[in-house]
């Protein structure tokens, strides 16, 4: 995964509040059995005209098909993204897209976790920052924020400024690019204690009548 | 320390710690991962390109459940190939790293929170994941079960492990007599309508309270199963004599005194009655009713007696734009009363509520009427031994006079990644557990309701109080 240090780039506004996974990545672009190529399918049904003769034809109201937000790293949105599946696919199509960082007032435990596993900066500011930021976004041209996981700031040149929370652990391993199983694997001598120990325990075995005989 | 009073949550936490660094989320090790067709392939994936293998086969097993047609002649022919070589991936997998898998066609085949449970596999104090959110239903049992992104399935096929930081409790005590017609699905929707969608968010919910003991197993895990819906990690409820009862002469389940052993374990669990929570909620039961939602989160519930509510009423202006528009996509005007909203189509199934119980829930409303002339309706068994045992009992003769579909277990039309959609503008009664914009199928608008609930609906062809069935049943309007 791609270290994250500081960005500065493109901010989109998103001013949605409960962004569910089934609309950053729709059911039907889950068959796919590889990990890549989910970014032409980010906001599938959003990014199209629903009825009416052009349907199917990009929706030139929906902010991520404006022109001027184009090639964004970072995305803004209302509280509690990434609600709803489990879908990692909802990372991928985000970060395939080209996002590096989302700011929100809150984010959905599971999707935070995915989004750190792929390399993206989840950042919580307060409503009162983020309908700035929204607003700051929809209408300054180009408007551009600087993320600096370092300093855990966000900047942009009209005098924003904002520090924001990040567990030391996951900031680590986001700034290194760390693989999870990778560190996991330096407790293996934990690890093989513990399991011999927790075996012993019969009522943890999800297959009793298998495992006894 | 280790005598002060504890939760069931940290009880089972506690038990699985295998390391603590400082500085570092803990890790836990895992006693069951849980794989199905649709999240998994990238991962094994990930362990042939990293060179590692399965640790633990044996604590693994895995079926088919989203993508799998629930018509007969389909499943063993699936027209879209995309869903297709998703399966076959799935197949190869298990047989590469030996995993046991129920395939379509085999008795066991099901929702994997379906069969889980019904096996005996699913177990009181286990640390069990998923590739699925819904994967907090097996907390019924006071199991510690979550839903996990696909990385993380990898992490736990490599290591039998997971990273975890240590989520908040939140105790929700459900306390008093559920009035007849109310039903689990009902005190979950309740829930969630009253603390939101992000309500519980960094939280493991424990229910508790004389309502919630008074549920059957299958009616816990309809509450466990929606808990993602309020944002929870999980959702727990304490083993008792009736999870002791339905786990008891499972084909996975202890036997013999090593059940005994088992037993006494599991008895040991429960939180201890001074353990503190990070945060407390008391509902009162008797005054819960049955609920529909209206929008296009499953926060967006209210009483079968009331009104689509008016988004002016909504003080903060974020939600009331989230209002307006989910208005607009359900194509629902303020003020309609709910019992007035026609629909097109019912779908009794899902994860949430389709086991025998909400099968024999759902005909006892259905017989001897037949659904509305303008509505199609479909009954999809969790499992294969769900549909076997609604057939020993003749629940599908029931539904079929009635005129309902009755098909082949799978996910379904829950979400649709098989051919069970709704087209758009289609509105729908639903047993399952998420109203998001599309999630039955693009431009489709669902409402999350009871068994009892979808089933009146389909005989009157509009929602419908199903406390008042008896009197209702016998008026012209229903055929």
């Amino acid at each position: 995964m791609e270290p994250f240090k500081t960005i500065t780039a493109l901010a989109a506004p998103l001013d949605r509040v409960n962004v569910d996974t089934d609309q950053i990545i729709p059911k039907q672009f889950l068959k796919r059995i590889e990990r890549s190529g989910y970014g032409e399918f980010l906001f599938f049904d959003w990014r199209r005209i629903q009825e009416g003769p052009n349907a199917g034809s990009p929706d030139p109201s929906f902010v991520l098909n404006e022109p001027r937000y184009a090639g964004a790293k970072i995305l803004i949105a209302g509280k509690n993204f990434g609600c709803g599946s489990s879908r990692e696919h909802a990372a991928w199509a985000l970060s395939d897209f080209g996002f590096r960082a989302v700011i929100a007032p809150t984010f959905a435990d599971i999707f935070f976790s995915n989004a750190g596993k792929n390399g993206i900066v989840l950042i919580k500011l307060s409503e009162e920052d983020v309908a700035l930021l929204l607003d700051r976004a929809a209408q300054t041209p180009n408007y551009e924020l600087t993320v600096s996981l370092e300093n855990q700031t966000v900047t942009d040149t009209q005098g924003f400024h904002a520090t924001f929370e990040i567990d030391p652990f996951r900031k680590f391993c986001l700034t290194e690019g760390l693989d999870d199983i990778g560190l996991t694997l330096r407790h293996a001598a934990a690890l093989d204690t513990f399991e011999k120990q927790h075996d012993q325990a019969n009522w943890l075995k999800p297959k009793f009548s298998e495992a006894s005989v | 320390m280790s005598n002060q009073p504890k939760t069931l949550f940290e009880k089972v936490w506690n038990q699985h710690v295998v390391v603590s660094p400082q500085g570092e989320p803990t890790l836990i090790y895992i006693d069951l991962q849980l794989l199905h067709e649709v999240t998994s392939p990238q991962a094994f994936e990930g362990l042939r390109l990293t060179g590692r293998t399965v640790r633990r086969p044996d604590r693994c097993i895995a079926t088919i459940d989203h993508n799998v047609p629930t018509v007969l002649a389909e499943r063993f022919n699936i027209v879209d190939q995309i869903a297709a070589k998703q399966i076959a991936t799935l197949r190869a997998n298990c047989k590469e790293f030996g995993i046991q898998l129920f395939d379509i066609g085999s008795r066991e085949q099901g929702i994997v929170h379906v069969i889980g449970p019904e096996m005996g596999i699913t177990k009181p104090g286990m640390t069990i994941v998923c590739g699925d959110s819904h994967t907090s239903t097996h907390g019924a049992f006071g199991a510690l079960a979550f839903g996990i992104g696909t990385s993380e399935v990898e992490h736990v096929l490599a290591t039998q492990t997971l990273p975890q930081s240590k989520p908040q409790t939140f105790r929700i005590a459900v306390e008093g007599e559920l009035p007849k017609g109310v039903t689990a699905k009902d005190i979950v929707l309740a829930i969630i309508g009253k603390i939101g969608t992000d309500g519980a968010t960094g939280c493991v919910i424990e229910f508790a309270g004389s309502a919630i003991r008074a549920l059957s197993m299958e009616g816990r895990m309809t509450i466990c199963n929606m808990s993602i819906e309020a944002g929870a990690r999980a959702g727990m409820i304490a083993p008792d004599e009736t999870t002791f009862a339905y786990l008891k002469g499972r084909r996975y389940s202890p036997q013999g005194a090593e059940w005994d052993a088992a037993v006494a374990a599991w008895s040991q669990l429960p939180s201890d009655p001074d353990a503190k929570f990070d945060r407390e909620l008391v509902i009162d039961a008797t005054t819960l009713v049955p609920y529909v939602s209206w929008g296009t989160s499953p926060g967006m519930v209210a009483p079968i007696t009331a009104s689509v509510p008016n988004p002016a009423d909504t003080p903060n202006e974020s939600d009331r734009r989230a209002f307006e528009r989910a208005l607009e996509y359900m194509d629902l005007k303020a003020g309609t009363p709910l019992d007035e909203i026609q629909i097109d189509r019912v779908f009794i199934g899902s994860c949430t509520n389709s086991r025998i119980e909400d099968l024999r829930a759902a005909a006892a409303i259905a017989k001897g009427h037949h659904v509305s002339t303008h509505v199609s309706a479909m009954v999809v068994p969790g499992s294969q031994a769900v549909k076997d045992q609604a057939e020993v009992e003749g629940l599908d003769l029931i539904f079929k006079a009635a005129g309902f579909d009755w098909r082949e277990p799978g996910c379904s039309m829950c979400l649709g990644m098989n051919p069970d959609i709704l087209t758009p503008g289609e509105r729908c009664a639903s047993t399952s557990n998420r109203n998001f914009e599309g999630r039955q199928g693009r431009g489709g608008r669902t409402h999350l309701v009871s068994p009892e609930m979808a089933a009146a609906a389909a005989i009157t062809g509009h929602f419908t109080d199903v406390r008042n069935w008896a009197e209702i049943s016998q008026t012209a309007e229903v055929n």
